[in-house]
């Protein structure tokens, strides 16, 4: 499940600055020096295959993930390790909204384009100007219903550029493509039904010519769905569900998925009691990749809902999964589930990485991914099959993943029970990761991971009321895990299936990573700090403390005049950080669904406000 | 918030004035006077509790209150789903929402003004008779329940079916509908009525409201047992107000207690089905006459 924020508004950050900055850094120089020796054992990354180099690089930012295959690595050098200190503010640009802003600007023709949370303003900046001045605006005015109606925050991931367009998704459910010259709008197509539950939050990617866009709002019990809208005109060319008969899933005879409890038909009817599937959730709100020689998209689907667990025996296919998908018909051709029969909440549409690696000596198709569940999954791109699933955060929940059968080993005594105490349920609904998108860099070989260190207690039930109804929920808690912090930024070896560095944040790192050629790695807190650590080491090179904190995804381009510019958006919100965006109550350490138990001190640290910083060299 | 303005102050001098100014004199003087706000966070289209048309037993008690306060009513709209109370009484849109149960933390409640409790509801041609969750007959027919959300959110009786096994003849509507539609929640009614489904479990205001507006006669029974171990069936219903708001939630009260009687007509005339009616509240507690109404 997806959670807001507002605008940056200058920082208040006074009290206990010193301590507190010791907080961040000492732990990150501790781990940087603990894991030296494996740093330096790994100095070579694999070669640089077609898919993954940017051999072309021509300074733009089209895709939130950069290229097709997700790995947010720029080949831009200007700003390297040696002279990332230098780094000074360019301009900003406040987008005068002050919930969540999670989105990646983008970047062509000379502009820069900003799609805000709710209202979702689609803002392009003159960068051939002096202080990247307004180009244009266009407002879609998206229904004021939505917000009521939308599940959980109001958040947009950003736009996509294709062809000399903007497209982009609206939280009422409309997929906007814009004139990315004039800001004239092209066409505008409303796919999700407000008035059901479903919003839109993820950002759109074009793939030959065709818009793909997925629903959310999986709390309201919709089904989840992923469709293709022509990018000339916006007609819908196909639509995939992820629960239900075989043909509204666009299974057919070229499906082939690897494991064996994934064969058979209408597994979508089948592995839920009757009619269950029908508001089964299975959302599809992460970042898509493309595979151009497979022809293959990979898009993962969310959790099962909204059921309780004991109420939908089965393993709910196909939620909490991934799929890959002919972008021409939308025809699936493997699927494989995170979590089969999920049991917290754990979304399964993290991002997945496509890389070419040595593994066990052979170099393989993969598709790497940062799971919910706590484990980095190396999957055969081609087939399907789990090479690897390795812990990147302190996992209670399973004892790992069994590679002949492709399941998680369950532990029972963590599996939630309606009116059941459970404690030290680790990873939380969140995940070890929720959407804030790794990085991958060719020159180290390493995914750089921003991440949630979390636990939950389920205890005992509360009343609570909606649309008239009293209804009784279990009563959740997060906090930290081991060590006491909420955060950590993790630099992750998919070969070796293991961490190479760690740095340590106070609370959850809720933005994505960039990496660079120059060995730098840029990823934000939510105290505000935009931070530049070295690829190969983790130390803290640069930071610039922002107004508001940050949940957005970091780029970098080459500007008119050729210099290399840094971009984030600072404004806190989102899931982790609505206790600021929407003003939660402290006090009530369940809103938010258990999640401001664990942020009760972000208000100290933040406050709301959308602000654009773009940063160069002098 | 109601508008603060000393109003003991303010009434003592109009008290002053009524004693030594010409009457007609003190009605111009009130005219001219804005009347206090009593601002109702609201649902547009949720009946039987409230829609925009006013049409609604929260509606009605709304302006009872207001009557009685000499304030006039003024709603915010915001569709009650999740977020509601963030976006509305909790952002000062408004200082009251007329239905929470009794011990909804996040808002100060007043004393509960209606008890009411989950309840069966099927067709009287059915031949069904289920008056209780440990019935067996519950195993063979096709039931009903409203799905609130994941994370083990559930309304009880979902809650209650899961516990004894019954799934595979479960089915699942969600609480929130097609907003599109009218009173969105009332569909698991209608296919009570248009035979999807044998028996629907739902809270009874909803049902005793829409039970009596079917050409098809139904059956409104209460559920037993009353609670699951610790899974309610039944609950209090007061009004919520801000935390920290006691003046507004003892001038609340006070109405309540004034009141009751036409509150309990309301909610006659809504259908709501009770359990026990309402005598007297004591400390922050409701007593009630415990007896169980039914309309079988």
């Amino acid at each position: 499940m997806q959670k807001s924020g507002r605008t940056c508004s200058p920082s208040f950050h006074n009290r206990c600055t010193d301590r507190f900055l010791l907080l961040i850094i000492f732990p990150a120089f501790l781990l940087v020096l603990l894991s030296g020796g494996t740093v330096f054992a790994q100095n070579t990354g694999p070669p640089v295959t077609a898919l993954q180099k940017a051999s072309d690089e021509d300074g733009r930012w089209l895709i939130s993930a950069k290229d097709y295959a997700n790995t947010r690595f720029s080949a831009l050098d200007q700003i390297k390790a040696e002279n990332v200190h230098d780094l000074r503010l360019s301009f900003t640009f406040s987008t005068g909204v002050s919930r969540g802003h999670e989105a990646a600007p983008i970047v062509a023709d000379n502009a820069m384009y900003i799609v805000t949370p709710y209202p979702n303003i689609l803002y392009a900046l003159d960068l051939t100007r002096p202080g990247g001045p307004l180009k244009w605006k266009y407002e879609p005015k998206p229904l004021s219903a939505a917000q009521g109606l939308a599940c959980c925050d109001v958040v947009n991931r950003g736009a996509v550029y294709s062809n000399e367009r903007i497209f982009f998704n609206t939280l009422d459910g409309q997929t906007v493509a814009v004139d990315a010259k004039t800001g004239n709008e092209v066409w505008k197509t409303r796919i999700g039904n407000i008035n059901l539950g479903e919003s839109i939050t993820m950002a759109p990617l074009v793939v030959k010519n065709k818009v793909l866009v997925g629903n959310s709002g999986g709390e309201f019990g919709v089904r989840g769905w992923l469709t293709a809208l022509d990018a000339n005109n916006g007609h819908v060319v196909w639509k995939a569900y992820s629960t239900g008969p075989d043909k509204d899933v666009l299974i057919g005879p070229n499906f082939k998925p690897f494991y064996r409890h994934d064969q058979g038909q209408n597994l979508g009817v089948a592995t839920w009691p009757p009619e269950a599937w029908k508001i089964g959730g299975g959302t599809v709100w992460g970042f898509i990749s493309y595979d151009p020689a497979l022809n293959l998209i990979y898009h993962g689907t969310a959790n099962p809902g909204p059921w309780n667990p004991e109420q939908r025996p089965g393993d709910n296919k196909w939620t909490a999964g991934v799929f890959a998908r002919n972008p021409d018909t939308g025809e699936a051709h493997w699927f494989y589930q995170w979590s089969p029969h999920d049991l917290y909440d754990y979304d399964g549409v993290n991002e997945n990485v496509l890389l070419d690696l040595p593994i066990a000596g052979q170099m393989r198709k993969v598709l790497v991914h940062p799971e919910r569940n706590g484990y980095v999954y190396v999957l055969d791109r081609t087939t399907g099959e789990v090479l690897s699933a390795t812990p990147f955060v302190h996992i209670t929940t399973t004892k790992g993943v069994d590679l002949k059968t492709g399941r998680p080993i369950e532990v029972h005594e963590k599996t939630p029970r309606f009116n059941t105490v459970v404690h030290d349920i680790c990873p939380t609904a969140p995940g070890g990761k929720d959407w804030q998108p790794s990085a991958y860099s060719p020159k180290t070989g390493w995914l750089y991971i921003p991440h949630q260190n979390m636990c939950m207690d389920e205890e005992g039930i509360e009343a609570n009321y909606i649309a008239g109804t009293p209804y009784v929920g279990a009563n959740v808690r997060m906090y930290a895990g081991p060590g006491g912090h909420r955060g950590e930024f993790t630099a992750w070896d998919p070969v070796a299936a293991k961490a190479v560095w760690k740095i340590k944040e106070k609370f959850p790192v809720w933005s994505g990573a960039l990496a660079t050629a120059g060995d730098v790695v840029f990823y934000g807190t939510m105290e505000g700090w935009f931070k530049a650590v070295n690829a190969w080491t983790g130390e803290l090179l640069w930071r610039f403390k922002c107004g508001s904190g940050i949940i957005g995804q970091p780029i970098t381009y080459r500007g008119p005049d050729g210099k290399q510019y840094v971009a984030i958006l600072s404004g806190v919100g989102g899931w982790s950080g609505a206790i600021v965006a929407a003003g939660l109550d402290p006090r009530d350490g369940t809103g938010a669904l258990g999640f401001v138990n664990a942020m009760k001190d972000l208000p100290e640290h933040t406050t709301r406000g959308g602000m654009l910083y773009v940063f160069a060299l002098p | 918030m109601f508008s603060r303005c000393r109003r003991s102050g303010f009434f003592s001098v109009l008290a002053l004035l009524w004693a030594f100014w010409p009457a007609a004199a003190i009605a111009a003087v009130n005219d001219d006077l804005p009347k206090r706000a009593l601002r109702i966070c609201s649902d547009p289209n949720n009946l039987p509790f409230s829609n925009q048309k006013q049409e609604g037993f929260e509606n009605k008690i709304g302006n009872l209150i207001a009557h009685d306060l000499n304030a006039e009513v003024k709603y915010t709209w915001w569709v009650q789903r999740r977020g509601f109370i963030r976006n509305t009484l909790k952002s000062h849109q408004c200082d009251v929402v007329l239905g929470v149960p009794s011990d909804f933390a996040p808002t100060l409640t007043t004393t509960p003004y209606y008890r009411s409790s989950y309840v069966f509801v099927y067709r009287r041609d059915s031949g069904l008779n289920i008056r209780s969750f440990n019935d067996p007959a519950l195993h063979d027919v096709r039931i009903g329940v409203q799905i609130v959300g994941d994370d083990f959110a559930n309304t009880p009786p979902a809650h209650a079916l899961t516990s004894r096994k019954i799934i595979n003849n479960v089915v699942g509507y969600t609480v929130y509908g097609d907003y599109s539609q009218e009173n969105p929640p009332a569909r698991i009614i209608d296919a009570v009525v248009a035979g999807d489904i044998d028996i629907a479990i739902v809270w009874g205001p909803l049902a005793g409201y829409f039970a009596k507006r079917q050409a098809v006669p139904l059956a409104v029974v209460p559920v037993s047992p009353s609670a699951d171990r610790s899974l309610p069936f039944v609950f209090d219903i007061a009004m919520g107000v801000r935390h920290g708001d006691k003046r507004l939630r003892r001038e609340l009260e006070r109405v309540i207690e004034r009141r009751s009687k036409e509150i309990e007509a309301i909610l006659d005339d809504y259908g709501v089905p009770r359990i026990g009616t309402r005598l007297s509240s004591r400390k922050g507690r409701s007593e009630w006459k415990s007896s169980i109404s039914s309309r079988h």
